[in-house]
């Protein structure tokens, strides 16, 4: 007997028959007539002698399984085999529970977008347009359910049971709110019979998908439409009459109580999901993007369980330096750590599932798995991540993700341990139906065969060595190689006679039944022939080489994950700064040879010969020292500035969608800049709410946010508001007239939704967006988001930052503020400030201005670079600000132009970039000046800080150095010699003969309000609202 | 000794005008002038402290620091002051585009069609554009109006910003042919980029060296079609590059990118033409291949951020020097459209700061300008012979703290630095009662 046996004596050609019949009798479905002879069966098999993987704990030698119609009955070493059971011998066999892909879209349509994207000058699409008894956004398609929409697919199902996969969660991947999923098996059977569970899952993201409807057209417009939402539903269940049937929020209301999976795509958004699942108490199955090991501990803290993608990068043709030059570094690291991604997670006991989607070659699934696996991830967790953990996260654990009694009968049979690289998927079994993936290797084929020939000539003999199912040569006086095929059953043999060129060949066509081979055939003369073989000796095991050690040592993890990041983040020291000329901004004035001494991020001490132990100590000999420069107006470090769809947005958060990686933070520090107020931009009369955040490079989103400051919002007014550069504006107003207008319908309306929420909170509110208020006395308030920050404006809890331009519309503003008891506290861009900075003055606005903008439209014609010089002798607090990524480097220099311009005193030039819009900002408590107990937010500069030749040394932020001159030349180095490092390994990867994509641009996205133009560099990109649905 | 101060404030007038109607051209000043008790920046590197400039019918006629000043001449003591030559924006739509966004009335600087071979700038310039006089009032006292749009844009000329009309401003007409290199990188949509949504992939190297030939294709029809004597159909495409094989006009090749400066080289090779760069964002790069060709470059934009991620973060700023150490003829441009080219000085600085000289900094916005434009025989440097192009600054020019011009002078004659900005300034210090 051979070692590894394909059927016990006897029972030979049973499954052979049942190989070939099996699918004539399809299942039969209860309700369905049946055309023809009713064919009851029990489908009752036994797997005997197996090695029963149960569970990711339990492995079960030589254990039998025993399954009927499509479930478990049994398993274990000694489970009973009943007798009407077709016994399935797998000695040397491994049996798995098959896979579960939790993130499929199996079955169901996808669908295709009616309209072109979103574009700013074009008409807005401020309805949806999903006909019907739904909700007001086309993005919320809370009503879909993928169980109604999904169909058998034999064609979209084999390739994923080829994998091992035996059951998928499908669902329509589009839009904010996606529907249900369906828990539906890969058989090939009516719908009806495959669908597990058909309400398995709710699902979201934060693109929108097809909708062509303008709103959201931004990330923090998404997360605001996904909490309005939450708001909506809860309000919903009153059955407010205002609101009518309303068959998406319906949905949305019944789908909370199944399993939540948002898919994030990205490090960020995973924290950005987890937040709004925070703030409405679900907990989020998150789909992440892969990059999660960038910041693992933050993911961590999301408790969630995430579904990860085996989609890694890869690597790219960096012949042409040229080409290289384009790729960053950020993306090179990526490419050599994102098959670590996994194995991250394990480490850091982050609950996660695998699945297939999103990869484009499905067949790529268990190469890049094997490569997590080398990468570190346990054969174990990547078992587990397949098979329970997905089935833990849907609640159908009872169901599948195990071999246990009572479960469906999904399952694989491999010859060896799954994720071994030798070894192969022979069957999967779904609903206790048999699917053939590559049953031919299910007997070792390989060996030495006796071949006898007979024919008239006479017999004659030959040696076969089989070495696998399409590789056997003759071995004779010389070795002649054979064509060869076996497909499981059949065989096809010819060889020449002679090892010769264009020698006759024999030709040999049988059946394999065990060791024993016979057939018919043809010899070299055409002589028809009978012929038979059998074993003489066994092939070895081919050796498993699947254990391959990493060559070599992987790239650090950088924070953030860029050149310029650090290897683990900096922390507070005790600095002294020694013998500099001081500005302290304060009464004091500027210092002569003075120190300054920081400890715990504070300034501790401003003084001469000052001294402390445990201090670093910064020679400033020759040196300036200054507060850090405060940028009242700035676009950097968020993933979107502009939520451009409606005249109104104040839902919207710039915090919702911080970017801490952003270069041009670090490049910033360079220039000194500390702290910087991220706006929304000016697309719309009511924009989002801003965000101070500190340049702290490395830290996280939350830790970017300036704590413990005044929430602002961004109003705007003027040409970009009523879309000038659009040829067929349609969206409300188009004149100054209707802008001023909004705003006194947006505050009308938030007087009365606080009114409404004061009287009686349970009481009326108003109603939906845009709509009168409705008073049904019944009927709880509807928090609504947009108003709510505008009744905040109303209360002084929450300030605006008001973009503007000329006169007439500054004056107009001021005059609806004080309708309402409130002030604008700073009028922005403001370049015609000068001609009513006396009533800015009496109103109580601050300004913050260019220094020497103008003419790049109509409302800026009348700028002049005067304009601050001349508010600040008005009174007015004026501050200089950059809204460009690029100028804030450089603020200092543009404080300065104050002093060329309107000949405003040194030292008041240089409170515009710091002290001013500290004030402004009101954090004059914190920042803007050097005072012991104030932030240690502190530069140390060449040169006297007000000249072009200054250049920021040190620039400190809550005593920490962030930007270090001599660091940023070393950093310099160490990326010149990484970069080199991966090239060199892309290029093996690519001498390897491994498929390379062509080198891709390093894009690099620069958001800007759209008020101007950028200045664009080679492979920058900016995005303004002109562009703006894009997230 | 007669010190004139010929400093006209209308002050009275800007109240009640806000248009700079009343900034007039200055007249032509006949005879000789003297610049007296400066530090004179000659433009080429050279310093001369307490030095005095002597000027006739608006040349300069020597420029030292012991010259004697003619009794009844016009006399400008400047001491204390820095003196530099007229400082040249080389490359601009100025006059050509007035109100940039929302206003296409406004706008002349971009033509319809592939190849305006013939299409001139000079004849849309408009000296009466608010823009020029804020220029002069920040020392610019020439510029090279460029037309743009398509793959060859036209040609430029080089206006002084002194003047009634446009024929009285040309003071090199037609100077160079402006050609925009096709890209090598296609960018994609701003919205996919954002989106995460994967490009279709192109090969826009293949796109671009077809663009390539066919632009050499046009060379060479034009240089088989200039050596006929008579046409059947006269062509002016072709016509219009004449200047370009007979060298009196230059190709400027708009370009950035490594491989698009590359390709650049290949008109020199084949054509013979002088070609300058226009943009050389990338050019520190081949630095020396540039030097090897005599290419010069107009660094457009010395304020930008860096072009890569991984890029040291002072890389635009260093660019200059890189140059200058290679050799590469280059000039500084400012192409900022939100402050509307008047720091191009601060440009200079910037380069200043990162490794260049003050003298070399300064050079790269006169002296180099002139020569890649080709009019350094009359301007460009404060030499006997050339036209009294000259700015008088307060203190150092390259820092805004001190750059602050008192007087300026375009071919001898004293012109306004009066400008709608300074006229509204005015105005409102009446309102508010300022000093």
């Amino acid at each position: 007997m051979r070692k590894y046996c394909f059927f016990p004596p006897g029972k030979r050609y049973f499954l052979l028959g049942l190989m070939y019949i099996t699918y004539l009798a399809a299942k039969a479905q209860v309700t369905f007539p049946v055309n023809g002879i009713a064919n009851p069966q029990a489908k009752c098999f036994a797997f005997t002698n197996a090695t029963i993987v149960k569970d990711v704990q339990t492995t079960l030698n030589n254990a039998t399984l025993v399954i009927r119609e499509g479930k478990i009955v049994s398993v274990g070493a000694s489970a009973a085999i009943p007798k009407d059971a077709v016994v399935i011998d797998c000695s040397g066999k491994f049996i798995y529970p098959s896979f579960i892909d939790i993130y499929g879209d199996y079955g169901v349509p996808v669908p295709q977008r009616q309209g072109p994207p979103f574009d700013f000058r074009a008409p807005a699409q401020l309805t949806s347009n999903t006909k019907g008894v739904f909700g007001w956004n086309q993005a919320i398609k809370s009503e879909i359910d993928a169980a109604k929409l999904f169909n058998t697919d034999d064609a979209k199902a084999k390739p994923l049971r080829d994998l091992g996969f035996g059951a998928v969660l499908t669902h329509q991947k589009d839009g904010i709110a996606r529907g249900t999923g369906a828990l539906v098996s890969l058989a090939t059977e009516k719908e009806n019979l495959v669908m597990l569970k058909e309400r398995a899952s709710a699902h979201y993201s934060l693109s929108k998908g097809t909708s062509t409807q303008s709103y959201p057209s931004s990330m923090m417009g998404a997360i605001a439409l996904l909490r309005q939402t939450y708001l909506d539903a809860q309000w919903y269940k009153s059955n407010p009459a205002a609101e009518g049937v309303n068959l998406s929020l319906k949905a949305w209301n019944d789908n909370q109580s199944l399993p939540q999976i948002f898919d994030a795509g990205d490090k960020w958004n995973d924290l950005r999901a987890d937040r709004i699942g925070d703030e409405f108490g679900v907990q989020y199955i998150i789909k992440g993007g892969g990059n999660e090991y960038q910041r693992i501990q933050d993911i961590a803290a999301t408790k969630a369980t995430y579904i990860l993608s085996l989609n890694f990068p890869q690597a790219m043709d960096v012949e042409d330096p040229n080409d290289a030059r384009f790729v960053s570094l950020s993306d090179m690291k990526h490419w050599e750590l994102a098959p670590a991604n996994p194995a991250a997670f394990e480490k850091a006991n982050i609950p996660f599932c695998l699945t297939a989607s999103e990869l484009k070659d499905p067949k790529q699934f268990l190469a890049n798995l094997r490569k997590a696996i080398e990468y570190g991830l346990s054969e174990t967790k990547a078992l587990e991540a397949l098979t329970k953990t997905p089935a833990i996260a849907l609640g159908v654990y009872d169901k599948v993700g195990s071999l246990d009694a009572g479960k469906v009968a999904n399952f694989i049979i491999t010859t060896g341990e799954v994720f071994k690289e030798k070894t192969v998927i022979l069957q999967n079994w779904i609903q206790g139906d048999k699917y053939n993936i590559k049953e031919e290797n299910w007997s070792p084929i390989a060996g030495t065969y006796a071949i006898q020939v007979k024919s008239p000539a006479g017999a004659s003999n030959y040696t076969l060595d089989v070495k696998s199912t399409s590789d056997a040569s003759i071995i004779a006086k010389d070795t002649i190689k054979a064509k060869f095929s076996y497909d499981g059953k059949l065989v096809t043999i010819s060889f020449p006679t002679e090892k010769k060129p264009r020698a006759a060949s024999i030709r040999l066509g049988g059946s394999v039944t065990g060791d024993v081979w016979n057939g018919n055939g043809m010899d070299a003369d055409g002589n028809p022939l009978l012929w038979t073989a059998s074993l003489s000796k066994a092939g070895a095991p081919a050796p498993d080489t699947s254990k391959k050690k990493m060559q070599s040592p992987l790239g650090k993890i950088v924070y953030p994950f860029n050149g310029y990041g650090w290897d683990s983040l900096p922390k507070p020291e005790t600095i002294l700064i020694k013998n500099g000329t001081v500005w302290t901004n304060e009464k004091e004035g500027n210092l002569e040879n003075t120190d300054v001494l920081i400890r715990n991020g504070k300034i501790a001490q401003i003084g001469k010969n000052l001294s402390d132990a445990n201090a670093k100590v910064i020679d400033a000999t020759g040196r300036y020292v200054t507060p850090g420069i405060i940028d009242e107006h700035s676009h950097i470090a968020a993933a979107s500035i502009n939520e451009g769809a409606q005249s109104v947005t104040s839902e919207v958060r710039i915090a919702d969608n911080l970017n801490p990686e952003d270069i041009n933070i670090y490049r910033q520090l360079s220039g000194g800049v500390t702290s910087s107020h991220i706006l929304h931009g000016s697309a719309n009369t009511i924009g989002g709410q801003t965000q101070l955040i500190k340049l702290r490079w490395g830290a996280n989103d939350e830790d970017l946010k300036f704590k413990g400051a005044d929430p602002f919002i961004k109003f705007a007014l003027g040409e970009n508001v009523k879309r000038t550069t659009s040829q067929s504006n349609n969206r409300f107003p188009d004149t100054r007239m209707g802008v001023e207008e909004v705003l006194m319908d947006a505050f009308t309306r938030a007087c009365e939704y606080e009114k409404g929420c004061k009287e009686a909170p349970t009481a009326a509110a108003p109603a939906s967006k845009k709509k009168t208020a409705v008073n049904a006395a019944a009927a709880p308030v509807r928090r609504d988001l947009e108003l709510e920050a505008l009744v905040e404006i109303m209360n002084k809890k929450r300030f605006i930052t008001c973009h503007s331009y000329v006169q007439s519309e500054i004056t107009a503003t001021m005059r609806v503020a004080e309708k309402f008891n409130f002030r604008v506290n700073t009028f922005t861009h403001i370049l015609e400030g000068y001609k009513v900075a006396d009533k800015m003055k009496a109103h109580g606005a601050n300004a913050s201005t260019f220094s020497d903008w103008w003419a790049y439209k109509t409302e800026v014609q009348d700028a002049i670079p005067y304009n601050a010089a001349l508010m600040q002798r008005v009174g007015l607090n004026v501050c200089i600000n950059s809204d460009d990524a690029e100028m804030a480097r450089r603020l200092n220099q543009e404080a300065a132009k104050c002093v060329k311009y309107g000949g405003m005193p040194e030292d008041e030039a240089f409170k515009t970039v710091t002290l001013n819009p500290a004030k402004a900002l009101h954090v004059d408590d914190k920042v803007g000046s050097l005072k012991p107990g104030k932030d240690a937010d502190v530069v140390v500069w060449s040169d006297h800080p007000l000249s072009i030749y200054a250049k920021a040394e040190k620039t400190i932020v809550d005593g920490i150095v962030y930007f270090d001159r001599a660091r940023d030349l070393e950093l310099r180095k160490k990326i010149a010699a990484e970069r080199n490092r991966l090239v060199q390994k892309m290029l093996g990867e690519k001498k390897s003969g491994s498929p390379v994509a062509p080198a891709t641009p390093s894009w690099q996205v620069v958001l800007s309000c759209g008020d101007h133009d950028h200045h664009d560099g080679l492979i920058t990109v900016d995005v303004n609202e002109n562009d703006a649905n894009a997230y | 000794m007669k010190k004139l101060i010929i400093y006209i404030h209308f002050l009275a007038a800007a109240v009640a005008l806000q248009a700079q109607e009343d900034v007039y051209p200055a007249k032509p000043y006949a005879g000789k002038l003297y610049i007296t008790n400066g530090t004179i920046h000659v433009g080429n590197g050279q310093v001369i402290e307490n030095g005095t400039i002597e000027v006739n019918n608006g040349k300069i006629v020597q420029v030292g620091a012991n010259i004697t000043v003619a009794a009844d001449a016009k006399v400008v003591d400047v001491k204390g002051k820095q003196v530099y030559p007229g400082l040249i924006l080389p490359v601009t739509d100025l006059g050509l585009k007035e109100i940039a966004n929302g206003v296409r009335g406004s706008n002349d600087f971009s033509e319809l069609g592939e190849y305006n071979n013939s299409i001139r700038s000079i004849v849309a310039y408009n000296t009466d554009s608010k823009i020029i006089n804020t220029l002069k009032a920040n020392g610019i006292l020439l510029a090279g109006v460029t037309p743009q749009g398509g793959t060859i844009s036209g040609s430029s000329s080089v206006v002084q910003l002194d003047a009634w009309n446009w024929e009285d401003a040309a003071y090199k007409t037609d100077n160079a042919i402006h050609l925009n290199m096709p890209t090598f990188i296609s960018r994609p949509s701003r919205f996919a980029v954002f989106a995460g949504i994967p490009q279709p992939p192109t090969d826009p190297a293949k796109e671009a060296l077809k663009k390539v030939d066919e632009i050499k294709t046009i060379f060479r029809q034009a240089k088989v079609y200039l050596q006929e004597t008579t046409h059947k159909e006269t062509n002016l495409k072709l016509e219009a590059l004449k200047g370009l094989f007979n060298k009196t006009q230059k190709l400027f090749v708009h370009a950035n990118q490594v491989k698009q400066m590359l390709i650049a080289i290949d008109f020199v090779k084949e054509f013979g033409f002088d070609v300058v760069i226009v943009g050389g964002s990338e050019s520190f790069q081949i630095a020396d291949l540039l030097k090897q060709y005599n290419i010069a470059v107009i660094l457009e934009d010395e304020h930008a951020l860096p072009t890569s991620e991984d890029d040291d973060i002072d890389q635009p700023f260093k660019t200059p020097a890189q140059l200058q150490k290679a050799g590469v003829l280059f000039a500084l441009n400012d192409e900022h459209a939100e402050s509307r080219y008047r720091n191009l000085p601060f440009n200079a600085g910037t380069a200043a700061s990162y490794g260049l000289t003050k003298e070399q900094a300064l050079q790269a916005i006169t002296l180099n300008a002139a020569r890649i434009l080709g009019i350094d025989d009359k301007t460009g440097s404060l030499e006997a012979g050339k036209d009294a192009n000259i700015i008088i600054s307060e203190g150092d020019i390259l820092d805004m703290r001190t750059s602050i011009i008192v007087h300026a002078f375009i071919q001898g004659r004293q012109v306004s630095l009066e400008n709608k900005q300074k006229q509204l300034y005015d105005r409102y210090k009446y309102k508010y009662e300022l000093k």
